[in-house]
């Protein structure tokens, strides 16, 4: 197993975000975290990426504990991450190299690879402008660029697609794809959008208020809910009520506090 | 080493980038060099303390190089904001050498501000004493300016928001730029202030400007050398530990 995730809890305060979750990710998987929004998709992420401390639970990514082995740990994974991490007063092409010398892509493969993404997310025209002046899909496309530059055992893609117009969606799905079979990456990525759990995604783990409800194939889930299409079975499963999208941990937790007042 | 290049130079582009910032924080020192070193001039000319300009300009190089590298650190605060913050912390490289690239890039910056200020200095009729001392003075600049970098990046590690910002720039900077001495002679103040100033890194690094550039040494270069090389080397230890604390 090259994820294993046991009773992990993770609370900020009073609310907790995720409540004792286990599961596992085979090596060379492509697993998809599906959950209405605020179902902590990203407070997992994160947990796994070495950026947030669980309160509880055991981890193991690659062989390595994400809280003790930090170093290891990053060295493992690559990651796309759901909101901005660009220099914005940097070009489209210095956010590469850049991105490219902090995750060790030789040097010598570099000019080559970052050529290779820009033209592939169709970028390599404005290669020499500022990312402040790009539009919201032109940033994110240059994200999953970055994200794609290094090679890495694990992919972790964070709602990788949001934003983006479907031609650009399956463009960017065959991609992965490709790096998962020719390179047996094994990728984990969040989304609400159930076609891609359905399309891409060999299991799915369906999480909501920070518990799991499911695990399995997308067959199975329609078989264990008797439903014929994916997206019925996601909503037998997480309810019909409508969520709302929260910032941040922080953010949820003042959120809590206002509801119980 | 790569790493702590791409990081410097990025520090070095976003700082020639923003032509906006680089005139407007000349601004001020301009100002004080006017206002301060015509204002007060005749007066410390009456004193018999003889050239006021001469006095003045290496505190104000000072001054600039102060608050250029502190923003320089805290300038984590506004990575985190913009979301960069979370590239670099996740990258598989030791977060000492992330931070190290990034002050030397904020030093650097620092630096080319302090030799800009010298150089309007000659507007006001300021003059470099001997250019071999000169140098001496870039080296000295250079130990302000990493300092301060530390200083601020230790902070910014500290904070989650933009929020205490304005809080630091009354409760810290102004502080020390306005009890290092770089507008008024050391010899004979009050005791109290005289300690404080004692305890204020920026006080030696003045002194060490003022040495260098002109002749009008306090305490000696050596003194000003070793006082600034500890206090960085202390820095060196607590704002890596603090970096590498840092949660996204």
């Amino acid at each position: 197993m090259i994820i294993s995730v046991k009773n992990l809890t993770k609370k900020f305060k009073q609310f907790v975000a995720v409540n004792d979750i286990s599961f596992e990710v085979e090596a060379g998987e492509i697993l998809a975290f599906l959950g209405p929004n605020g179902a902590g998709k990203t407070t997992t992420i994160k947990i796994l990426t070495t950026v947030l401390k669980p309160t509880s639970g055991e981890l193991s990514i690659n062989g390595y504990n994400p809280v003790g082995e930090k170093d290891k740990v990053r060295k493992s994974f690559g990651i796309v991450f759901q909101d901005a991490s660009l220099d914005e007063e940097l070009t489209a092409y210095e956010n590469m190299t850049l991105h490219g010398v902090l995750y060790g892509v030789p040097k010598k493969e570099r000019p080559a690879k970052i050529e290779q993404l820009l033209r592939f997310v169709e970028l390599w025209d404005r290669q020499k402008e500022l990312v402040k002046n790009f539009s919201g899909g032109m940033k994110r496309r240059l994200e999953i660029a970055k994200g794609l530059l290094h090679h890495p055992k694990i992919l972790f893609l964070d709602e990788p697609t949001q934003g983006l117009d479907p031609q650009t969606r399956n463009h960017i799905w065959e991609y992965i794809k490709k790096m998962n079979m020719e390179e047996k990456m094994t990728v984990f990525f969040t989304t609400h959008y159930i076609e891609e759990a359905e399309k891409a995604a060999d299991r799915v783990v369906v999480i909501d208020h920070g518990q799991i409800l499911a695990v399995g194939t997308p067959e199975e889930l329609k078989v264990k809910t008797g439903k014929d299409n994916l997206e019925d079975a996601f909503i037998a499963l997480t309810g019909n009520n409508i969520r709302e999208e929260l910032a941040d941990g922080v953010e949820q937790m003042r959120h809590h506090r206002q509801f119980r007042r | 080493m790569e790493i702590i290049y791409i990081l410097w130079l990025r520090q070095i582009k976003r700082y020639f980038r923003s032509k906006a910032r680089i005139i407007g924080s000349l601004g001020q020192p301009l100002l004080f060099m006017l206002a301060f070193g015509f204002g007060f001039g005749p007066i410390y000319a009456k004193a018999g303390e003889g050239n006021y300009i001469e006095f003045l300009v290496p505190g104000i190089i000072a001054m600039s190089i102060l608050f250029m590298a502190t923003f320089s650190g805290l300038e984590i605060i506004w990575d985190r904001q913009f979301g960069f913050l979370k590239e670099m912390l996740v990258a598989p490289v030791s977060r000492i050498k992330i931070m190290i690239g990034r002050c030397l890039g904020g030093a650097t910056v620092a630096v080319l501000q302090g030799l800009i200020v010298l150089g309007l200095s000659y507007i006001i009729g300021f003059r470099v004493h001997n250019f071999l001392a000169a140098l001496g003075a870039i080296f000295f600049m250079f130990l302000i300016a990493f300092l301060f970098t530390l200083f601020g990046t230790a902070i910014a590690s500290s904070l989650k928001d933009v929020q205490g910002f304005q809080l630091i720039v009354n409760f810290l900077v102004m502080p020390i730029f306005f009890l290092s001495g770089a507008f008024f002679p050391l010899d004979g103040l009050p005791k109290a202030i005289m300690t404080v100033v004692k305890f204020n890194p920026l006080s030696y690094g003045v002194d060490a400007l003022r040495g260098t550039l002109g002749n009008l040494n306090h305490f000696s270069l050596m003194t000003d050398f070793y006082v600034l090389g500890l206090i960085i080397v202390g820095f060196l230890f607590l704002t890596s530990y603090l970096f590498s604390k840092i949660e996204a």
